[in-house]
């Protein structure tokens, strides 16, 4: 019995992607610290940093994933990496709350007390907001089409249809990478400035850190959708691309708030600008 | 508790295991130690790491002490020296006391006690008393602490680069706008921001684990009502680690765009708020000193129901006083912040809510108490830090009543007294209850019995140190004497003076830690599975000490009728 394992859990050997990941983060931050004072070599920490966490990203995950075919993955380890997911989930829901509760304040609590704001919503300094039923709207069905899309690609994998799961996914792929430009080019037209008052602030934070999601979600859907070329996926087993589906339907519900909290009601009656 | 297994239901294998078997195979020094995918072995990372750190730590708070040993400036231009000063700055002087006091306080909250009770003894016995071979996630658990040990770097760069007027971020622990902004122009509170994050990232990793493992890995018949209340309590610290965190990260990433990219949240010009930080940090913050003290509850239940040789009374009373400890920690953060000029209602429903968390407080403390009333209670060390943690904490909870009543709130904020208030409920508190754990555990983690007389005799002097240096305190802070100066009226020096003095005291009980600790490792007898003999009922008792490497290969199966309780 010595040696044996009578169990379904996967006990893992050593692994050197931790501490690699840990001191790639660390540098990464550190660059980040010295490149916003106008350190030279801190843009140089930076990348390294950032490439290093991207590399061991890429080699982690890319282990998961030889671990699913090794046949690791138990149906008690599948439900571990359920569980881990919707806690992460619940995890950036919080994240967001913050934000969220930034806008609020503002929004709600004009203050009276700075010149630029002058206890109106939107501020004083704001001559125009964007106008909702422009791009954010065309942007609101373009996330809600992709919600769909990767459910079609989903119910196709479950039935064995390999063609629909590309299709599915290549549509949900499509639509992401339009939201980002699109987004992009709302920023670029955008008829307020970053930061120098509590909308500009609380706007680009949170719409931003809300595209960052969307830009990580869609990078998530392009892996499942090369695993998808290269056979991966059972209609059994193929949690992988569950939780980037997940994921996805998460980053759009956040837009969802906020196109209803900040676009539509966050306007107030400021004139609408059209990009 | 109910954990018992009976022998029939344990494999074979477990009895009195050879540690060099087969089944106990390591992995070399390097892969062994910054590999690690094993729960204890990480563990055991935590547990240095965090009694490094709590010597820094400690030491920093040294500095404290005898600077404020009596009225003026002594010693502090001294040591701006060792941070790139020149001694002889009156602003860098002072700047450096904000570091002295920040450093302090991020470091004993989030690379001491957190890393000890929950990556140390979390990692260690969590999957143990529930029956399970490892963590849910091996790899992440162990960037869980390279990002801790990372952090600590991050916020031992941020001590020696620009900060305020000196080197070092002088913010207080709460980084608070518009000091930690544009009062902090250097580089420094930029590290320190980022130490934040890094740990922060550990923290919701480790806390997704935890809740993974408890949820998924119980061994067959570990119940949820049947884990031991040290599972519980980690459970329960792990939701709030989950959900407090990431409002922090949300905080803390508000400041580094204000500092760097324009925004104004918190800069009063562009419409923004300080306050508004103040109540983003609370949120977390509160949940926080929770996260740190509801392990301890845990590990005190563990060693009171062994030295009792009784299941803890009212197990399930006790379980959901956590959980509702963990509910209500969520709901009542600004009774930190009383004096901003919340409105009276606003203060009315903090006090309120806050006065609401004494009764599962209570809950707890009582349920400890009626466990010993007809227990045959047997008085080894871990029961000594048991009892003094039942003390002192409540010497801290009372006073937490008083601070709650926002009325009273008014003159105490900011002073001494709460200083007084959250030592007593941490470093008498949470502090006592990591030594409790640490002596109960110390031989089943690491193979050799310690030193029964040392434990006691450090706990008598911890005791009798940690009280002359808390406990004048309440008096300076009721006299009126401000939290955060190094100098202070000489109608303060009698107290301060004792307060010294009582550091020291203290300094000498972890001098007796130390030695302990050594002579334990080098000289002390081999320890037995369980060494605690019948009160000690939880899984990791059915194990070698320490545990083979890989524990459990056939799962354990919970004794229904022996769980009864």
């Amino acid at each position: 019995m010595a040696g044996a394992k009578n169990h379904d859990y996967h006990i893992l050997p050593a692994d050197p992607w931790p501490l690699i990941t840990s001191v790639s983060a660390f540098v990464m931050t550190s660059g980040l610290a010295l490149f916003m004072h106008d350190y030279a070599f801190g843009t140089y920490l930076l990348i390294a940093g950032f490439l290093g966490v991207i590399i061991s990203m890429f080699s982690w995950f890319g282990n998961i994933i030889k671990e699913a075919h090794a046949g690791d993955h138990t149906p008690v380890v599948q439900l571990h990496q359920r569980y881990g997911m919707i806690l992460f989930i619940a995890s950036e829901v919080m994240f967001f709350v913050g934000w969220f509760w930034a806008f609020f304040d503002f929004s709600l609590f004009p203050s009276a007390l700075s010149e630029v704001v002058d206890g109106q919503w939107p501020p004083k300094a704001i001559e125009a907001v964007m106008n909702p039923w422009d791009l954010p709207l065309l942007n609101t069905m373009i996330l809600l089409c992709s919600g769909t899309t990767v459910t079609w690609a989903h119910h196709s994998l479950i039935h064995g249809d390999r063609d629909g799961l590309k299709k599915g996914l290549w549509a949900t792929v499509i639509l992401g990478v339009l939201f980002s430009a699109l987004q992009a080019f709302e920023y670029m037209h955008a008829p307020f400035p970053f930061g120098e008052n509590t909308y500009g602030s609380a706007f680009y934070m949170a719409t931003g850190f809300h595209g960052f999601h969307v830009i990580v979600g869609t990078i998530m859907l392009i892996v499942c959708l090369v695993r998808a070329y290269k056979g991966h996926f059972t209609p059994k087993q193929h949690f992988g691309f569950e939780a980037a589906a997940w994921y996805w339907h998460f980053v759009d519900v956040v837009w969802l708030f906020l196109f209803v909290a900040i676009y539509i009601w966050g306007g107030g009656d400021a004139p609408y600008h059209s990009a | 508790m109910a954990t018992t297994a009976t022998p029939e239901t344990l494999p074979a294998h477990e009895d009195a295991h050879d540690l060099h078997s087969h089944a106990d195979h390591k992995p070399p020094f390097f892969q062994r130690w910054f590999m690690s995918t094993n729960h204890k072995d990480i563990g055991t990372l935590y547990l240095i790491f965090a009694i490094f750190a709590g010597v820094i730590g400690g030491a920093i708070s040294g500095i404290m002490r005898a600077e404020l040993a009596a009225p003026g400036i002594q010693y502090l231009g001294w040591w701006t020296t060792f941070l790139g000063g020149d001694g002889a700055n009156f602003d860098e002087t002072l700047h450096l006391w904000n570091v002295l006091i920040s450093a302090h306080g991020l470091i004993m909250v989030f690379f001491m006690v957190m890393p000890a009770v929950i990556g140390g003894f979390g990692n260690w016995f969590v999957p143990i008393m529930i029956g399970a071979p490892d963590m849910a996630f091996p790899r992440m658990n162990n960037i869980s602490f390279w990002l801790t040990f990372v952090a600590f770097c991050s916020l031992m760069i941020s001590a020696f680069v620009p900060g305020g007027t000196g080197n070092g971020a002088g913010t207080g622990w709460t980084v608070y706008a518009p000091l930690s902004t544009s009062g902090s122009p250097g580089p420094s509170v930029d590290f320190a921001i980022f130490a934040l994050h890094l740990a922060g990232a550990s923290s919701i990793m480790g806390a997704i684990n935890f809740i993974t493992t408890i949820f998924n890995m119980r061994a067959p018949g570990m119940t949820l009502h049947k884990m031991p209340l040290f599972v519980w309590s980690v459970l329960v610290t792990a939701f709030l680690l989950l959900l407090a965190l990431p409002v922090l990260a949300a905080a803390i990433t508000m400041l580094l765009t204000d500092r760097n990219f324009g925004t104004t949240f918190f800069d009063p010009a562009g419409g923004g708020d300080p306050i508004l930080y103040q109540h983003l940090f609370w949120f977390f913050g509160h949940p926080e000193v929770y996260i740190m003290i509801l392990p301890g509850f845990g590990i005190i239940s563990q060693i009171i129901s062994t030295f009792s040789r009784k299941p803890v009374f009212g197990y399930l009373g006790m379980a959901y006083a956590m959980v509702a400890i963990g509910v209500v920690g969520f709901i009542v953060w600004a009774h930190h912040m009383y004096t901003v000029g919340l409105s009276v209602n606003e203060k009315m429903y903090f006090t309120a809510a806050t006065m609401v968390i004494a009764v599962p407080t209570g809950i707890k403390i009582f349920s400890w108490i009626a466990t010993m009333w007809g227990g045959s209670l047997e008085f080894k060390s871990p029961m000594w830090w048991a009892l003094g943690f039942i003390f002192l904490f409540t010497v801290g909870g009372v006073t937490g009543v008083v601070l709650a009543n926002g009325g009273i709130d008014d003159n105490l904020h900011d002073t001494y007294y709460v200083v007084a208030h959250f030592h007593y409920v941490l470093s008498l508190g949470a502090v006592t209850a990591l030594f409790a754990g640490w002596w109960y555990w110390f031989p089943k983690m690491f193979g050799k019995m310690h030193s029964e007389f040392l434990s006691k005799l450090q706990f008598i002097v911890f005791f009798v140190g940690v009280n002359t240096l808390f406990f004048p305190m309440h008096f300076l802070g009721m006299q009126g004497m401000p939290r955060r100066y190094p100098d202070y009226a000489t109608a303060y020096e009698l107290w301060n003076w004792v307060a010294t003095k009582g550091y020291e005291i203290m300094a000498v009980s972890i001098v007796i830690f130390f030695i302990n600790v050594f002579y334990s490792l080098i000289a002390g007898k081999k320890a037995a599975p369980n060494y605690w003999g019948e009160g000690a009922t939880t899984l990791e008792w059915t194990l070698s000490s320490p545990p083979p490497f890989h524990q459990f290969e056939t799962l354990p199966v919970i004794d229904d009728k022996a769980g009864a309780h």
